[in-house]
């Protein structure tokens, strides 16, 4: 390395140091002691005291961590299929030739940036048992075939499909940048499929899907790392239906809404667990990271035409 | 106060290179910047916290806003007024207990915080609150002597393994309050209240109402989830324990199956389904018009002295009464009660803990000749602008006779009770709390028996009580095998 290179070298470390200094004091540390805490008995509190492999070995015979686990598989497993469905619609929708396309565009996007605890208090109305907004539309079709509309979040059955049906209220950000996917997919590749007699659904299915499917990837795998890490709408809805039980931590109503992300706070910060909810967080981490890897590995191949 | 480096000018990047070590200048420069900013910081902070008036100001964090926040700003007035020598300051953080915790993991706690009643054991374990014993013995008081001030059931909410912990801020009683209204309405006295649990399920069915139509509830009587808070109150009302001092004992005891018996009882008569609809109308809401208590819907509930308060706001006018008691469930025992406190602590590494000593002592007593609003301190001051009940066992004379509260009377036998209780003295009690509420859960849903919920809870309970007494034995704080609690 000459003299200029190296001098090079200090400029660019000094004008990064801030961040370097950030990102190692406020996410490398941390990242880094979480993972020796994982190996401790450790109450934030108290100096950590080394205990090896026990967090580990109770995470897997805890009752909690596997329901919880069960609980927000099921919720990934509904919400990102369907979020990535009518976010994909709209898109498609609103990427039409229709009257009004800006306005429909900011009105889909709109809920997105609402904030998510703003959103709960309204969802907790809408979702009411008895006065809510759902079931006054539901009620007359159920009625119609001997049913009654559920009793949403005090029901333990209803509890994570009204999350999920909530969950819908923020794919405008999904919707967007599918638009802007499908708006740079070639126009003369619509032209050569409408040649070859394509009709519509042919078109998407054999131009538009394809062109877009690294906006697809995309989407799914954050939907998919945020739904693994449901937390703040689940505590609140939890918190409120319950009436201010357990303080939002028990997945009200009957642990049905125990989501994992608040089984480890609850564990970190009321029960001062900090060693055995590190090992969570680590878990939770190996199991996104999997699903992320599979992902790749599974869309590589579909994508090869567009990379 | 500024770094030395940052009052050399010389950001001169394009300044001829002084050799090699004009990258290290630039690194060195960069953590200058960080040193200064957080130095500036932490300046501005101890400025605000320290004014150079002569005296000791005080960090008080405390979670409520709103009319308990105005009461409690006119009591720490009037403390700053009584003395010359400390200003406490109040400051709101919510959640108060996580921003107490991270403080103290910090260094930097606040020197009083007002934590949850429950939060106690748990802290107390885990080493973040300063014991108030020495406080009291420099005082020249002892511990019983200083306990013996308070009622009997605060008296022990303020210890946790043989240690006086935490004062208290404010005191609070629960009551059964029934709506006198629906009472007139279904034919019944609305003057008395049910005395018996016989008698607490007879009135309940007496005042349940369904459409003719579609048999759905339009009333209901009683409800044990409304308003749901306290599921393991129903243990202790029933004779049982949750926790015995030395081991759990949810799952057990027989009395606890036996008041979740009671529990299933009301899903069964009225119908899961039902309850499940009825209920979910006025569930989370509590604090509004529409919940069930306001609304009509239910007729009788459990709540606190606090409910007037919420009374006056949402439904005004409500015509309703206070229990004088629990309804009796065991034989002999008919002053059964609960208590519930919001509590005041020294969090541990507290820069000033005597100044925030004398605050918790000045909110812990009261002027015991006081004939006037203006005479009132401490801890009367306090109850008498939330419109509740004090700990203490002394009353003073314009506290007695013109508390606003209108069933105050009501709440002071409460709270003399030798039967009444409060939060179990356990320091996983945030565990027995989720447990106990997911097992009340899966109880009224049918979901299980009694038998089946509690022992499943009961059997993660005793995991993680064993797990916490090791926990306490590798942090030296028991001996091998010892206990963490006193009974």
């Amino acid at each position: 390395m000459t003299a200029r290179e190296r001098r090079q070298v200090f400029a660019g470390i000094g004008f990064t140091s801030l961040w370097i200094v950030g990102l190692g004091a406020f996410t490398a540390y941390p990242v880094l002691a979480s993972l020796y805490y994982s190996f401790c008995d450790y109450s934030i509190l108290k100096e950590p005291v080394w205990c090896g492999l026990e967090n580990y070995q109770q995470l897997f015979t805890d009752d909690l961590f596997w329901l919880s686990l069960r609980n927000t598989l099921f919720y990934a497993g509904l919400s990102v299929p369907l979020g990535t469905f009518v976010s994909l619609g709209l898109a498609l929708l609103l990427n039409s030739d229709v009257r009004g396309k800006p306005f429909f565009r900011v009105i889909f996007y709109l809920p997105s940036i609402v904030p998510v605890v703003a959103s709960s208090m309204l969802w907790l109305w809408i979702l009411n048992g008895q006065v809510g907004l759902l079931n006054w539309i539901l009620a007359p079709i159920l009625e119609a075939f001997g049913g009654t509309p559920p009793a949403w979040l005090v029901d333990p059955t209803w509890a994570k499909p009204a999350l999920i049906i909530m969950s819908l209220w923020g794919t405008g950000n999904a919707m967007v940048i599918y638009l802007a996917g499908l708006q740079n997919v070639p126009k003369e590749l619509y032209e050569a499929a409408e040649i070859d007699g394509a009709t519509g659904l042919r078109r998407f299915w054999h131009v538009t899907l394809p062109m877009i499917a690294p906006v697809v990837y995309f989407n799914v795998i954050m939907a998919l790392i945020g739904s693994l890490q449901v937390f703040t709408q689940a505590f609140i809805m939890s918190a409120a239906a319950g009436g201010g039980t357990g303080t939002g931590t028990d997945g009200f109503p009957a642990r049905s809404t125990l989501f994992y992300t608040m089984h480890l706070f609850a564990t970190a910060f009321y029960d001062l667990r900090m060693g055995y909810a590190s090992a969570m967080a680590y878990v939770l981490f190996v199991l996104i990271a999997a699903l992320t890897w599979f992902a790749t590995r599974v869309s590589r191949e579909r994508m090869s035409h567009v990379q | 106060m500024a770094c030395p480096c940052l009052i050399d000018r010389s950001w001169r990047l394009h300044r001829p290179a002084s050799g090699r070590w004009l990258g290290g200048i630039h690194l060195v420069r960069a953590v200058c910047v960080i040193g200064a900013s957080l130095v500036g910081v932490t300046s501005m902070v101890n400025a605000a916290a320290s004014p150079h008036d002569g005296r000791v100001h005080v960090a008080y964090w405390e979670k409520w806003a709103g009319p308990e926040e105005a009461a409690a700003r006119t009591v720490i007035d009037a403390f700053n007024r009584s003395q010359n020598r400390i200003t406490v300051e109040y400051f709101i953080q919510s959640p108060i207990d996580r921003k107490t915790l991270v403080a103290v993991a910090g260094g930097d706690p606040p020197d009083i915080a007002g934590l949850w009643i429950h939060n106690i054991a748990s802290f107390a374990d885990a080493e973040a609150l300063t014991p108030l014993d020495s406080f009291i013995e420099a005082d020249g008081l002892t511990k019983e002597q200083w306990l013996d001030r308070y009622y009997p059931v605060y008296a022990r909410a303020v210890q946790h393994s043989g240690h006086v912990y935490c004062g208290i801020a404010t005191p609070e009683m629960i009551a059964l309050h029934w709506n006198k209204t629906l009472f007139r309405e279904a034919g019944m006295d609305p003057e008395r209240p049910p005395k018996t649990l016989a008698e607490l399920d007879e009135f309940a069915r007496r005042l349940t109402k369904r459409d003719p139509q579609t048999g759905a509830l339009l009333q209901v009587g009683f409800l044990p989830q409304e308003p749901g808070w306290w599921p393991w109150i129903f243990c202790r009302w029933f004779g049982g324990q949750v926790f015995d001092g030395r081991n759990i004992t949810l799952a057990t005891d027989p009395h606890n199956i036996a008041a979740m018996q009671w529990v299933a009882s009301y899903s069964k008569t009225l119908g899961r389904d039902a309850v499940t609809s009825f209920a979910s109308g006025f569930a989370g809401q509590m604090a509004s018009p529409q919940s069930g208590f306001f609304s009509g819907k239910v007729a009788m509930i459990f709540q606190g002295v606090w409910y007037n308060n919420y009374i006056r706001q949402y439904k005004p006018g409500l015509d309703y009464g206070v229990a004088p008691s629990w309804p009796t469930v065991v034989p002999g025992i008919d002053d059964f009660a609960m208590a519930e406190a919001d509590m005041l602590v020294i969090p541990r590494g507290a820069r000033h803990p005597r100044e925030a000593w004398e605050f918790i002592k000045y909110m812990n007593s009261h002027n015991q000749n006081a004939q006037t609003r203006e005479e009132l301190q401490g801890m009367e001051l306090m109850c008498y602008l939330q419109q509740k009940n004090s700990a203490l066992r002394e009353w003073s004379p314009f506290f007695t006779n013109h508390h606003p509260h209108p069933h105050i009377d009501v709440f002071r036998k409460l709270s003399a009770s030798p039967h009444a209780v409060s939060v179990p003295d356990v320091g996983i009690w945030t565990e027995c709390e989720r447990e106990i509420l997911a097992a009340f859960a899966d109880i009224r849903l049918l979901r299980a028996t009694p038998e089946q919920a509690l022992t499943a809870a009961q059997r993660r309970l005793d995991k993680s009580w064993t797990r916490h007494r090791e926990s306490l034995e590798r942090h030296g704080q028991l001996p091998p095998s010892g206990v963490a609690t006193s009974p």
